[in-house]
């Protein structure tokens, strides 16, 4: 080897020892169960802004889970949750800090940049090997809305939309229920998001969007008058489906907010939240 | 070397003998050659090993491999992905070929002469600087929900057909400044050539620039048609599954990122193919100006 090549490779093994002692150390988020009674004080916390609790979810927010774009308002069910949960565990309003958190970003491995994540995430078995899910806070099903002169405008059962054109928003369990409890002839559409599947919705493009039941009430008051609730689907499986608060795998924070979330539970507040933002779903008709 | 081939052949057609000099610049060759070849993996095995080791022994890559590069997931979310592909493939297909014939009517428009077609000129450029300036994904869903939003009767309702159409406006766009540049690379002298052996002004750029200009620019259009390729799953946002966006839907069900793994990897069979087709094209190219060459 000439001299320049032997630099080369010194310089080489010179990058390689920089960027392992560069390395971070993993913080090791020790998965602990809180035992003991006061594992939950708020100074045994361990958060990712000292003194403040974080709180992510996607912008823009929408509703009627939040209210005008803006969490920290406390308006809106998931915003009046959240704020429930950091008072549960000894958080004052000042402290809590909101920050915008894009689906991927909750879902990716490593570390989060917020304690817990609220953004109408669905608990299931399978997603729980990514991260961790507080215990529910909402009981969630499907529902199916349609242009008014649309050709399932009028259905009463799962199987009449079997031909229609069926459309929801990627990373949903809307989709899950378009494919595993209709079972389609045509493939859905899939959209970036539930405004451009509204767009689609609107200029007919769809026959029918699939949603969770709070937001199919939102859309058809408020943003698509022409539309109507169809319906809502029966409940898939055993287990009613549930958002639940997303923390990072392992996170040492995950037994104190699923304790908060059961004595709000418990409590009566999270039935009071429902009623104060949320339409009551017994008015959807259950598709046989 | 010789001596092994030497019994084979009739004896005095092949009776060249290396001098010791050149044996010897033989053998010296080899032995660089030999030793250039050593050096040179281990210097690869040196930087590979450096760079499996850095990552591995990263206090995140359990974690990361878990997400990113998961067999079964990536076993369970294939025929999907691949399904999804296939909408990639034949949107490419169908686009590319209109794009080509759009981008050459374009081109030829921008390099027409004579005062009178100044209004085809002046639409050419403004098409080119209008498209090439306006992000794709507008142009998509201008044409994917504002079109459809018009709610006029006899229009296509297909969702690929707009994805397709606004592809096809932009790339043309691109392809059409491609094409330009190959036309204006041919030397004026074969356009004057051309016209003082009787050829028409039409003639001239049909039989003489054209085939210069289009062989020269076939490497960029080739790196157009791979760019296009991934573009292609841009139509996801109205709502089509391409093979990227039905990596999105599983990778929303579990969780797992390597969905998009596979996707990225079927993206890059995909290339590899049509790089060795232009490679080809280039040295094709290359061998049959050598051997037209005698003038």
């Amino acid at each position: 080897m000439t001299a320049r090549q032997l630099r080369f490779v010194a310089a080489l093994l010179g990058v390689a020892l920089a960027l392992t002692a560069c390395a971070p150390e993993d913080q090791g988020a020790s998965g602990s169960a809180a035992t003991a009674a006061d594992a939950c004080a708020k100074d045994k916390l361990q958060l990712t802004t000292k003194g403040k609790l974080t709180i992510g979810t996607d912008k823009p927010a929408y509703e009627p889970w939040f209210s005008d774009d803006d969490p920290a308002n406390g308006k809106g069910y998931e915003s009046a949750v959240a704020y429930a949960v950091a008072e549960k565990l000894g958080f004052s309003r000042q402290e809590v800090a909101w920050t915008v958190a894009p689906f991927n970003t909750v879902i990716q491995p490593g570390p989060k940049k917020f304690d817990f994540d609220v953004n109408q995430v669905s608990i299931t078995e399978e997603r729980r090997r990514a991260v961790d899910f507080s215990s529910g806070y909402y009981v969630v099903s499907q529902a199916v809305i349609a242009l008014k002169d649309s050709p399932i405008a009028g259905a009463t059962s799962v199987a009449q939309l079997k031909d229609a054109k069926l459309g929801a928003a990627v990373g949903t369990t809307s989709y899950r229920a378009i494919v595993d409890q209709v079972k389609p002839s045509k493939q859905p559409a899939v959209f970036d998001n539930n405004d451009v599947a509204k767009a689609a919705l609107r200029n007919g493009q769809l026959d029918g969007l699939v949603l969770d039941l709070p937001t199919a009430f939102y859309v058809t008051a408020a943003e698509i008058p022409d539309a109507k609730i169809v319906g809502q689907f029966p409940a898939a499986g055993a287990n009613p489906e549930q958002f639940g608060l997303v923390l990072e795998k392992g996170s040492p924070l995950t037994a104190c907010v699923s304790k908060a979330v059961d004595a709000l539970r418990s409590g009566g507040d999270l039935k009071s939240l429902q009623d104060r933002w949320l339409s009551d779903s017994v008015g959807a008709p259950v598709l046989s | 070397m010789r001596s092994a081939r030497s019994p084979a052949k009739p004896a005095g057609e092949d009776d060249y003998v290396p001098s010791a000099r050149q044996r010897e610049r033989e053998r010296i060759r080899r032995r660089t050659a030999t030793r250039s070849a050593l050096i040179a993996a281990a210097s690869t095995v040196v930087l590979g090993t450096i760079i499996w080791v850095v990552v591995t022994r990263s206090p995140g890559w359990p974690r990361v491999q878990e997400s990113f590069f998961d067999w079964g997931y990536a076993k369970r979310s294939f025929p999907s992905i691949l399904a999804g592909l296939w909408l990639n493939i034949r949107v490419m297909l169908v686009c590319e070929v209109v794009i080509l014939a759009f981008g050459l009517v374009v081109a030829g428009c921008r390099t027409l002469r004579g005062p009178v077609f100044f209004p085809l000129r002046l639409l050419a450029a403004a098409y080119t600087d209008l498209f090439r300036g306006l992000p794709l994904i507008l142009v998509i869903l201008l044409l994917g929900l504002g079109v459809p939003g018009l709610r006029l009767r006899g229009l296509p309702d297909s969702i690929v057909f707009y994805g397709g159409a606004a592809l096809v406006l932009t790339y043309s766009a691109y392809v059409a400044e491609v094409f330009r540049a190959g036309i204006d690379s041919v030397h004026p002298s074969q356009r004057a050539a051309a016209r003082s052996l009787g050829l028409s002004s039409g003639q001239a750029m049909r039989y003489v620039v054209l085939p210069q200009a289009v062989r020269r620019v076939v490497p960029p259009l080739l790196n157009d048609l791979v760019s296009l390729q991934k573009d292609s799953g841009l139509i996801s946002v109205l709502g089509a599954i391409d093979a990227v966006r039905a990596a999105g839907i599983e990778t929303a069900t579990s969780f797992n990122f390597t969905p998009f793994v596979v996707a990225g990897a079927l993206f890059v069979l995909l290339t590899i193919p049509l790089a060795r087709f232009t490679d080809w094209l280039g040295r094709r190219t290359e061998r049959r100006r050598g051997l037209g060459g005698a003038v």
